[in-house]
């Protein structure tokens, strides 16, 4: 037992590492080809996270990016595709916002309201989904990615002045109007002007660990994964798998919610058009890297968020911040890769052990497969 | 991977300095002045805004010895990486720090407060205000009622049409004016009106094709002159406009004279120009003579801080259109005509 879980465990790290110093490395001959020094980029981000600002920023994205990645992993431990993390994160942001805006409360109550409306919001856009699959046997991965389009419209309609817009005097942003300071959350200051950390980051950290919980420790999350591995096989064993699949949206729509708090209740207070834009596509590849295992995701976040962070000063000098994209792009390819290389390789190391101990005459163990 | 552990390790320490601070020594104790932009969505190389904006710190460093930097936005960024980014170029020397776009406005106003040495510039935005800040915003419903006046003019089938690339209150001035224009010339004309994206989606700021497939569909139901105020996406409409032999009106800069468009240059009656280049560069002079501008600067009609362009000679020949627009301009300079900002 011992030692097949040593064994799992270097084979799930396996496939992130081989993503990781492969991009790295793809990303170095990109920078070679187009003439740049393949170093100095990489060297100048890590001396820029070593700034206090650079670190608050990276901590906040990090969060922000955490709990939109789990909505995201949610869904994939369900076998569900959840594209549509970014325009429920939207939708929700927006409602939300205009709901704080419009209400004045007792600080804690102001922002349990903000937050509640934000998680029904953005589970009910993905219920839509989750309603079209079980009732119209619906791809989720197409009614999600049309989703985020109606998103988009339903929220520039909403923003209207004539609806709930509010357009600044002398601005040409529109907002939602101004949340009370008694909607805003604490954070803490780090002070010389370095900025603030999100008090909603450690509300993040902490879904990370229910997270844990509810999928490794509950019930719910056994016939969660049970669906997620093969939907006959749990519903011959008497899971409602129509009902978790609906479950499973509804709770990864409303973690999709949650990924706007950070932002809007630490730092903009309003929903405007300048509101940050794809946190829910790039949380796929964090879900991916991370191997929708809580703590791998964390990791994962940690990692793009400083590559977007770190990598802010690069043009300044001289070298082109696009990089990072690249990286990120090079990283979800080679995830899907080396995922793929290293399950073949576990399988066939798998067969090879078993051949060898049957050879040998030896018992095989029949907890093998259970874990795999 | 060690990256990401190295990441976490610093994190720890958060008490450290600010990007700013150490680092390349800065060299702020020379007398040469130091600018900076920091670009909208897009950076430089949009053929439109931040192009324009960068002509004018080029134009700077070029006739006053500026040392000029610029500074350019990641995708899908919040308001906290551009305070970051404003307060870096502050911290570093740079006077005035300029903020491209009205998606600087709550940033500016946080870094403002804490560099009240420093002269920041915004473009598009009255909403914040101080000392330290000018506010350089444009008449673009003034230029854009002229452009109106001329496609009532020029329209033979009584009907023009007017392309917005992004559904956002500033490209609405655009058509508030066009279409007070065109039915103030022509109270019978009927104007078409499309937008090509609902932000956040910028794309109809940037696909050329979004573009030409709007005006296909404008010239289809019979429209002969389009305005198209899209930034890169106005590109395919003037091509869709030019092969179907109708003409097309430009934004920004005067698109008759722009390399990319050479081929359907003939079609290009006029070009709504917003003269983003000199207010970025009269700031950074201001700055430089000692006399920053502060509050609201305004660049309208009477400035020629918007204005229409008549490169195309076919336009200089039509003597009644110019004659109407010219009389539109000057009933709008002495306040005859009061144009509208919101259709």
């Amino acid at each position: 037992m011992k030692k097949i879980d040593k064994d799992k465990l270097i084979i799930g790290a396996a496939g992130p590492v081989l993503a990781l110093v492969s991009s790295f490395v793809l990303t170095m001959l990109v920078l070679l080809a187009t003439g740049l020094d393949p170093i100095e980029p990489i060297r100048l981000m890590i001396e820029n996270a070593e700034y206090a600002d650079i670190q608050v920023l990276i901590v906040n994205q990090t969060g922000i990016f955490y709990l939109a990645a789990l909505a995201v992993a949610i869904g994939f431990r369900m076998n569900l595709f959840n594209i549509g993390v970014d325009g429920q994160y939207r939708l929700a942001a927006m409602i939300s916002a205009v709901v704080g805006a419009s209400v004045e409360l007792p600080g804690p109550l102001h922002i349990l309201l903000i937050v509640v409306v934000a998680i029904l919001t953005g589970a009910f856009w993905a219920g839509i989904a989750g309603i079209l699959k079980t009732t119209r046997g619906v791809s989720e991965v197409v009614s999600t990615i049309m989703l985020n389009a109606i998103a988009t419209s339903l929220i520039a309609w909403l923003i209207l002045p004539a609806n709930f817009g509010v357009q600044p005097e002398g601005s040409n942003d529109l907002t939602t109007g101004e949340i009370a300071e008694s909607g805003w959350f604490p954070g803490i200051d780090m002070g010389q002007g370095n900025g603030e950390i999100y008090g909603f980051t450690f509300v993040a950290l902490a879904l990370g660990v229910v997270y844990w919980f509810v999928l490794n420790r509950t019930r719910f999350g056994f016939d969660l994964r049970a669906t997620g591995e093969s939907e006959s096989a749990a519903q011959a064993s008497g899971v409602d798998a129509k009902k978790m699949i609906l479950t499973s949206m509804l709770i990864s729509g409303g973690l999709a919610g949650l990924s706007g708090m950070p932002t809007l209740l630490g730092d903009t207070h309003t929903y405007s058009l300048s509101f940050p834009v794809g946190v829910g596509f790039t949380a796929i590849t964090i879900a991916l890297l991370g191997r929708n295992n809580p703590v791998g995701i964390l990791f994962a976040a940690l990692l793009f968020a400083f590559l977007e962070k770190a990598s802010s000063n690069l043009d300044v000098a001289g070298y082109p911040k696009e990089i990072t994209q690249i990286m990120q792009g090079i990283i979800v390819i080679a995830v899907v890769v080396s995922y793929e290389l290293v399950r073949r390789y576990g399988t066939r190391r798998q067969q090879q052990k078993v051949g060898e101990e049957l050879a040998a005459g030896g018992a095989i163990k029949t907890d093998k497969e259970v874990s795999a | 991977m060690g990256i990401a552990s190295a990441a976490l390790a610093l994190s720890a320490t958060a008490c450290g300095k600010s990007s700013s601070e150490g680092g390349s020594a800065s060299t702020s104790d020379s007398k040469a002045t130091k600018a900076a932009i920091a670009y909208d969505i897009g950076g430089r190389g949009d053929q439109s805004f931040n192009d324009a904006a960068y002509a004018g710190l080029k134009k700077a460093e070029d006739e006053l010895d500026v040392d000029g930097s610029e500074a350019e936005p990641s995708s899908g960024e919040g308001d906290a990486d551009k305070v970051q980014r404003l307060t870096s170029l502050a911290r570093a020397g740079n006077n005035p720090v300029i903020g491209v776009g009205f998606a600087y406005a709550p940033a500016i106003k946080k870094v403002a407060a804490q560099f009240p040495d420093t002269t920041f510039g915004i473009i598009d935005d009255t909403s914040v205000t101080g000392k330290n800040i000018a506010n350089m915003v444009f008449n673009e419903e003034q230029g854009s009622y002229l452009a109106g006046v001329a496609a009532a003019k020029a329209s033979k089938t009584g009907t023009v049409g007017f392309i917005g690339g992004v559904e956002v209150p500033l490209i609405k001035k655009f058509e508030a004016g066009f279409a007070q224009g065109v039915k103030d010339t022509n109270p019978k004309a009927k104007v078409l009106t499309q937008y090509l994206t609902q932000p956040p989606n910028f794309d109809g700021f940037a696909k050329p094709d979004l573009g030409k497939a709007a005006a296909e569909g404008q010239l289809d139901k019979g429209a002969d002159v389009i305005y198209a105020a899209a930034g890169l996406a106005g590109s395919g409409s003037i091509e869709a406009a030019s092969k179907a032999g109708k003409w097309a009106i430009g934004v920004d800069s005067d698109q008759y004279n722009q390399a990319g468009l050479a081929e359907y240059k003939d079609s290009i009656l006029t070009s709504v120009t917003k003269d983003v280049s000199d207010s970025v560069y009269n700031l950074i002079k201001s700055v430089k003579d000692g006399k920053p501008q502060t509050g609201e600067v305004r660049y309208g009609l009477a400035t020629d801080g918007v204005a229409l362009a008549d490169s195309n000679p076919k336009y200089k020949s039509m003597t009644d259109l110019i004659a109407a627009v010219d009389q539109a301009k000057k009933d709008i300079i002495d306040g005859k005509i009061t144009v509208k900002t919101a259709p």
